[in-house]
């Protein structure tokens, strides 16, 4: 009977270690990290568990107390929740691992609070992804909204000025949604998605439902990072510790683009979404505006982990894009690129981080060939993940670039196919340039100068190596095993 | 015997000599031991294939799912045998004459340098093999990236802007590819290589087609190097001469061609293809550039630049002759596949034995040297006559059936190409042979004939070029093959 | 038309403020004041959930001995409220962050003025 209670207990598994990290950290602070894997490595157990019975026997919905909407408050597991769910806490596992050896470095002593915090914004996180509620909603984006911008402060000296700024900002997005939450509750007096989707359509021309639902995308669209509203992310996401933006940079992002799914295709419905402004085309066009502006900021950085952070918009960018075209294709590629997208940064995350760990850097213009000797797993997965975002197969990222493709051909929108090829150019320019550094000699440096130096091998120690390996390893996997998760992913949509 | 495993087999063998290359790094003979025992398996197992190929046979082999109702599936051909025959035999002549090469020239990175060649045999082999364009994608973007440490292989400045240029010729191309297939998809659902193309009764507006043609050709068009986009093969010169003997005058451009042939013949078929009038573009390109890449020789005094421009016309006349849509044309072009294979290399070879042995790579510095290198030279003698189309060596046989197709389809202008390109070619070698036969050169005294491991690759592919030319059925029976391919591609695929 | 203004007071009354906040998120460089005006943009979508919870003739929703449950229409809607009583507290606990983030900030900068910090980060 375990099965109908696991969308309640994997949000409850990371309540419960939230609250036992502290207990035990404060005896014994060595113990933090390894409660954190052991708690997303259950959430990811019963993450798995629940997929499973998904498949068998369809979605949950769990009513907590026993109390049925539209009194009580629902965690509706289906088939987005659940493979969302599945990415998000697969990828926490595989972080909160690595997290143990860069952690102790970057911030010795704070462990217990980060360890805590990364439970909380996890718990955020699958809240936001279960709950059936609207307000619940709100509730849980604000718990993990605020865990976020504390894991973020936790970094370098600018780090606490780039948390305030998303403070500020993620705030305001947050309130807007609640303002678009507040129209659609008086209009439909529920706040329950289920209920407030079959009585929607009643209600097509009203300006204010047409106005809640513009609130709502802005709001989400801020913590999704949607160009013009992703001005808080580079930021945050460079100054903050490896730890912490290995963390955030795969999930975060991906779990606000997820209620945008929730908002426009369950909630709304596609052609009510679009009925007064096509606001899914709109969308889209920002979505790709950010695509290409992202990719540009990207090649002009310098720093790594910036370029990743700008390379995070406009990958966003994509499933955005994949949502807005709202057909099948468009629909399992945007999700199949939440998966590779996930798995893509948070690899590229953990090898800036072990540059930063055994280097003390991560600036592309002093990276050079010896890295190539020092650090071959780190550069050969660096390899793997640039490759896969560029998208050239066999790897992950060219199939979700190869059904967004087919959705815009679906809806022929040529605009948004050409967006998809010229940024794959560009992301090619930013990946070369750092290979080019790494595996081949300076051609303008100094032929005399031999290097004085012997250099050996100083890859990183299994903690932080088996992580990212698993990763890059799970490009090729997903690449290869894609027609079975797309497969799923076109049975699950909505229309 | 059950066959359906061999294509994979062939297209693995090399792929699984690459660890043991690089485990080799230290024992250089080893090394190329690998190289050279996984060159004579790939070619027994592509020859096995052959007898089939020759009475029209075709090998299948559907392995998984890449995407809902995309296998990833090998279909070997009577033409893919025919492409995986040459491709893979001339690469054990490369491997020898790559050991005397590298050795000779003293190059650093060899062991990548094997690694890399394997890689893109295993991707050639692939391409020729691949039953649909998904699947053909992969190896073309595979063949694209193990092409590219080739490129920038001595990292001097020159060869590593040679690879930017390449990657950003190649990739573009790769992604206008997805681009073309994934529209294809779109409209036939179907994107299997199929004689008499994919359309079959599904009519597209012109103007449609012709952007999808001109997507497709701007892909395969690339690697084939069609003017204005043959930029980068010149520029590709740069890298050691064995890679662009092998690769740059036949795995990587013959690739292009290949893809040409596949489309014109087996995607849009040669009903859509004149119906819409799309071969006229073809015809027109191929020619303009077979009489201006001719003109361009003239002026390069680098040994090699003039190879490549000579190869980039070449490879238009299988264009023209494939574009010609006359059974005897499409076999022309085909036979012309095997033809330039055997000339150009032969033609490289002796480039990089001159370079290794003199240190020379301008026309201008090359009086007299066939007194010390007799052999090499007269190698050459064979290969250039055979490329301006002298009986009996095999340039002749194929233009003879590209003239002859052109007459068959009414065409006066094509032949007026050829003979006048035939002239230029005469034109372009004639100074080279007369220079080294009958000018006095100086500092040559202390020279003599390079080492046998690149003479005797040399010698032999000359000798194979005239016994082509005299017995176009030897050993592998290419004609008749070669008539197979064109006729099954007329009368809606049945041969 | 004036009474599309008097009869919506309340709903302009939230508008105004929640201009006023974002004016001062926006515009106001010294960070305290940010978090005035953030404090203000949460305190208008509260006021804005509360006044829509309102009803003429109707009292708070606290159980009245005289007034039996079943006549809803004398109670205002308990649900806007509850609903924002977790609103505030998640708006305090922003705030708090918010004021801890600053702290931090000022000790390891010595300003609280955007465009000073800015300055210093470059």
């Amino acid at each position: 009977m375990i099965e109908s209670h696991l969308p309640a207990i994997i949000a409850l598994t990371f309540v419960l270690f939230a609250l036992l990290i502290p207990l035990f950290g404060l005896w014994k602070e060595q113990l933090c990290q390894p409660l954190a894997v052991l708690g997303s490595g259950l959430a990811t157990v019963f993450s798995l568990m629940a997929f499973a019975t998904y498949l068998q026997t369809g979605s949950i919905r769990y009513f907590f107390g026993g109390w049925e909407p539209p009194i009580g408050i629902e965690f509706v597991y289906d088939g987005l929740s659940g493979f969302i769910l599945l990415v998000i806490n697969a990828v926490a596992f595989l972080v909160l691992i690595y997290a143990k050896q860069p952690g102790r470095q970057e911030f010795n002593g704070k462990e217990l609070a980060y360890y805590a915090l990364a439970m909380l914004m996890m718990l955020g996180f699958n809240g936001m992804v279960l709950t059936g509620d609207l307000f619940n909603l709100y509730v849980f984006l604000e718990i993990s909204s605020l865990s976020s911008y504390a894991l973020i402060s936790i970094g370098n000296k600018p780090a606490p000025f780039a948390a305030f700024r998303y403070l500020i900002i993620g705030t305001t997005g947050g309130t807007l949604y609640l303002l678009g939450v507040g129209f659609l509750y008086t209009n439909t007096g529920t706040l329950n998605i289920i209920d407030m989707s079959a009585m929607l359509p009643m209600l097509v021309d009203n300006s204010s439902v047409v106005t809640a639902l513009i609130l709502m995308v802005v709001g989400i669209g801020v913590k999704a990072a949607i160009f013009p509203m992703h001005g808080w992310l580079p930021d945050s996401y460079t100054y903050a510790s490896t730890p912490s933006s290995t963390l955030i940079a795969p999930i975060g992002t991906k779990v606000a683009a997820y209620i945008l799914f929730r908002v426009m295709l369950y909630l709304f419905g596609i052609e009510l979404t679009d009925a007064v402004i096509p606001i899914s085309y709109i969308v889209g066009v920002f979505a790709c505006i950010g695509i290409i502006y992202g990719s540009v900021m990207a090649i002009a950085q310098t720093e790594m982990k910036r370029m990743l952070a700008y390379s995070s918009v406009s990958q966003i960018g994509y499933i955005i894009m994949g949502l807005s075209l709202a057909n099948p294709f468009g629909f399992a590629g945007a999700l199949l690129h939440v998966l590779n997208h996930a798995v893509m940064k948070a690899c590229l995350f953990m090898i800036t981080g072990n540059l930063r760990y055994k280097e003390g850097h991560s600036n592309i213009s002093l990276f050079n060939d010896s890295y190539r000797k020092k650090y071959p797993w780190t550069m050969a997965s660096f390899s793997v993940a640039a490759i896969s975002m560029v998208g050239l197969p066999p790897l992950a990222g060219f199939f979700s670039k190869w059904y967004l493709a087919l959705g815009t051909i679906d809806n022929s929108n040529w605009l948004f196919l050409a967006v998809i090829i010229v940024s794959s150019l560009l992301n090619a320019v930013y990946f070369f340039r750092i290979l080019e550094k790494v595996y081949m000699k300076n051609p303008d440096a100094d032929k005399q100068e031999e290097p004085t130096e012997v250099i050996e091998y100083n890859d990183v120690s299994p903690s932080m190596m088996s992580p990212m390996a698993i990763l890059a390893i799970g490009l090729f996997v997903i690449g290869f095993a894609n027609a079975a998760i797309v497969g799923i992913l076109l049975d699950i949509f909505p229309l | 015997m059950d066959l359906s495993i061999v294509p994979l087999l062939a297209i693995l063998v090399s792929l699984a000599a690459v660890p043991l290359i690089l485990m080799s790094s230290a024992k250089p003979n080893l090394r190329e031991a690998w190289t050279v025992i996984a060159g004579l398996i790939k070619f027994s197992l592509v020859l096995t294939l052959l007898p089939g190929a020759i009475e029209g046979n075709s090998v299948e082999l559907h392995l998984f799912d890449l995407a809902p109702g995309l296998p990833l599936a090998l279909n070997a051909d009577p033409f893919g045998v025919y492409f995986a025959v040459i491709a893979s035999g001339l690469w054990i002549f490369t491997s020898f004459y790559s050991i005397g090469y590298m050795r000779g020239a003293g190059e650093k990175k060899q062991t990548r340098y094997f690694a890399s060649f394997a890689v893109c045999l295993s991707a050639t082999i692939g391409i020729a093999f691949s039953a649909n364009l998904l699947t053909f994608i992969l190896f073309y973007e595979m063949l694209t990236l193990a092409t590219y440490p080739l490129v920038i292989h001595n990292e001097k400045r020159e060869a590593i802007n040679a690879g930017r240029k390449y990657l950003a010729f190649t990739l573009t191309a790769g992604l206008l590819l997805v681009a073309a297939s994934a529209i294809i998809y779109h409209y036939t659902g179907n994107i299997e290589f199929t004689p008499g193309g994919v359309f079959g009764d599904i009519e597209l507006p012109r103007n449609t087609m012709l952007v999808v043609f001109i997507l497709f050709l701007g892909a395969v068009g690339v690697k084939a190097g069609i003017m204005p986009i043959h930029g980068w093969l010149p520029a590709a010169m740069a890298a050691p001469t064995p890679v662009s003997a092998l690769l740059h005058a036949v795995a990587v451009v013959k690739s292009g061609v290949f893809a040409v042939t596949r489309m014109v013949g087996f995607i849009f078929g040669t009903d859509v293809m004149a119906a819409y009038g799309l071969n006229d573009i073809l015809i027109v390109l191929a020619g303009a550039t077979i009489i201006l890449a001719s003109l361009i020789a003239f002026a390069q005094d680098n040994l090699k630049r003039r190879l490549a421009y000579s190869t980039v016309g070449h490879l238009s006349y299988i264009v023209l002759g494939i574009a010609l849509l006359t059974p005897l044309g499409m076999t022309g072009g085909i036979m012309h596949i095997a033809a330039h294979a055997t000339m150009k290399i032969t033609l490289f070879f002796c480039a990089g034995a001159i370079y290794v042995n003199l240190h020379r790579t301008e026309i201008s510095n090359l009086n007299g040297i066939a007194k010390v290198m007799p052999w090499t030279m007269g190698a050459f003698v064979v290969g250039s006559m055979g490329l301006a189309g002298i009986p009996p060596i095999n340039g002749f046989f194929s233009k003879w059936h590209i003239i002859l197709g052109s007459l068959e389809g009414d065409m006066i202008i094509p032949v007026i190409v050829l003979i006048v390109s035939g002239l230029l070619n005469v034109g372009y070698f004639f100074p080279i042979i007369f220079r080294a036969y009958f000018k006095k050169g100086e500092g040559l005294e202390s020279y003599g004939e390079a080492s046998p491991f690149m003479v005797v690759p040399i010698v032999i592919t000359a000798t194979l070029s005239v016994l082509f030319g005299l017995f176009p059925n030897l050993f592998f029976n290419f004609y008749d093959i070669a008539l197979l391919v064109g006729d099954s591609l007329f009368n809606g695929g049945t041969p | 038309m004036v009474e599309f203004f008097t009869g919506h007071y309340a709903y302009w009354f939230t508008l105004i403020l929640l201009c006023v906040g974002l004016y001062g998120i926006i515009f106001k460089r010294n960070l305290v004041k940010k978090t005035i005006g953030l404090a203000i943009l949460q305190a208008s979508v509260v006021l804005f959930f509360v006044s829509i919870a309102s009803k003429w003739g109707a009292t708070v929703t606290v159980i009245d001995k005289n007034i039996p449950v079943e006549q809803v229409e004398s109670y205002l809607n308990p649900l806007p409220h509850t609903l924002m009583l977790t609103a505030i507290v998640v708006g305090v606990a922003t705030l708090g962050v918010a004021f801890t983030l600053m702290i931090a900030i000022y000790n390891r900068y010595g300003t609280l003025d955007e465009q000073e910090l800015l300055e210093k980060i470059q």
